[in-house]
């Protein structure tokens, strides 16, 4: 996001998040760290403590979407939000996969995490699909779906799959510069695909808020 | 730092122990760990793979052993051998799921307890290399999988990022956690570093280049080298075949055999 190097402010109301831009706050332990070498060696209980203090203490303000990002797997970290966030209410979760059997394997154990702790899922984004040369324009598929990929887990499963984002050189390249990948490639296959995707979130939360004040 | 664990009996007869460490998810942690079993093995060692990445276990289903079941004898639980000539031994949790999708939901206390148990109690009888393959990031399993190996054989640690900074910056705070917990570090491999395209032999830098050499040249410790990406070689893994056998003319395998150089000089200096 551009914002290395950064620091956290405490107020009376809580942690301040880094604002990227006005409508644009972060949160994060990268920002707690002296630095960039210093690592986060902890176990489950002290992890969890922090990832409290950052629910409970962030004076996030008026917030019309909270995007939570999480480490691989379905351990601490994920146990601890969805417990902590059971009081308030989650939309649901977007599950990312690459092509691979080897990484939906792990994405359908995901998804039966989901199930057990009642987390609603908005539905799987297939990243890494497929790779255009720059230079002969062909396709490649880096990591092949040799078993269908995430639409046919999806179809299986039940669970929506909001699209497929192929690879793009530029987006490494604007992650590392900590700039917006959708406004420095607009034009790419991938921006078209993270549009769509978007889209279809914001068209979910919207539908399940409508739900919702029609059952009040 | 917790204790260090108790001497395994089962453990004596493994001459090398290596753990493969990274900041960073989906860098090819699995995928190198395998890789470099399966070179060792074709030099003619014994080698063990130890799989305690507890929630995303991959290495069954790479070495097409993903059906198998483990069994106890007297001194533990005993390994799945892989192959006609049973020179690759795995443990993994993948072989303790009643079923592929089970998700493993544990806390930190849970897993430390597995991982000690998988560390001393698998019967894994003469091996040349025991090859540890880890979850992304420095937590209970990683300082529970080190303090149980610390009476053993730990040659070392190799350290896997792709090329890009997010992933080195994660990278450098695994060196950090090598550093504390006293581990030596073998060295990084700079994984997924270009793509040569098969139709027109372009090369492109899809994950960026150089991240991961730039971070051994700084942070002092040896680089092991470039592996690109290998449509053979993922295509190899996703049916549990034998890339280093198989793919000799692929573009990853000169890479993959002079990690596996590397790894056998550095073990015959320490020997």
């Amino acid at each position: 996001m551009g914002l290395e190097g950064e620091q956290v402010h405490q107020s009376g109301s809580g942690w301040s998040p880094v604002y990227v831009e006005e409508n644009l706050g972060v949160m994060s332990v990268g920002f707690l760290l002296g630095s960039p070498d210093d690592a986060v060696i902890w176990r489950g209980p002290k992890k969890n403590g922090l990832i409290k203090q950052f629910l409970r203490d962030v004076d996030w303000g008026e917030v019309d979407y909270l995007i939570v990002d999480t480490p691989p797997g379905t351990s601490d970290e994920h146990l601890s939000i969805v417990q902590y966030l059971s009081a308030t209410h989650i939309d649901g979760a977007v599950i990312v996969t690459t092509p691979q059997e080897i990484s939906l394997q792990d994405v359908r154990k995901e998804i039966n995490f989901c199930h057990k702790v009642k987390l609603p899922i908005i539905g799987v984004v297939e990243n890494m699909s497929g790779f255009v040369c720059p230079k002969c324009k062909k396709e490649s598929q880096i990591f092949p779906p040799t078993t269908g990929g995430a639409e046919k887990m999806c179809q299986n499963l039940n669970v929506s799959l909001l699209g497929k984002v192929p690879l793009d050189p530029q987006i490494g390249r604007s992650c590392d510069r900590g700039q917006s990948f959708l406004s420095e490639a607009r034009d790419s296959p991938a921006t078209l695909s993270y549009r769509n995707i978007i889209q279809r979130i914001q068209e979910y939360c919207e539908q399940q808020h409508s739900l919702e004040e029609k059952m009040i | 730092m917790d204790g260090p664990g108790e001497r395994s009996t089962n453990l004596l007869g493994v001459r090398h122990i290596l753990l493969v460490l990274s900041g960073k998810g989906g860098v090819g942690k699995s995928t190198l760990s395998t890789e470099l079993a399966l070179a060792l093995r074709h030099r003619g060692h014994r080698v063990g793979i130890l799989d305690v990445d507890l929630c995303g276990p991959s290495i069954p289903r790479m070495l097409r052993v993903q059906d198998r079941a483990v069994h106890q004898c007297d001194s533990g639980w005993v390994p799945v051998f892989v192959g006609q000539d049973r020179a690759v031994a795995l443990m993994s949790i993948g072989f303790l799921l009643e079923r592929p999708d089970d998700a493993v939901v544990w806390r930190g206390p849970k897993k430390n307890a597995l991982i000690k148990q998988f560390v001393t109690d698998v019967a894994w009888g003469d091996l040349d290399f025991l090859i540890v393959d880890t979850p992304p990031g420095t937590s209970d399993e990683h300082i529970s999988t080190v303090e149980a190996l610390r009476p053993h054989r730990l040659l070392g640690a190799i350290l896997v990022t792709t090329p890009q900074a997010v992933s080195v910056g994660d990278v450098r705070r695994e060196l950090t956690f090598c550093k504390k917990t006293g581990l030596r570090v073998l060295g990084v491999v700079e994984n997924m570093s270009g793509f040569v395209c098969p139709h027109c032999s372009e090369c492109t830098n899809i994950f960026s280049k150089g991240g991961g050499e730039e971070l051994a040249k700084h942070a002092g410790v040896p680089f092991l080298g470039c592996v690109p990406l290998d449509p053979q070689l993922s295509q190899s893994l996703e049916e549990g075949r034998d890339f280093i056998q198989e793919f000799p003319k692929s573009s990853a395998f000169p890479a993959l055999a002079h990690i596996a150089q590397q790894i056998l000089d550095t073990s015959q200096q320490s020997s």
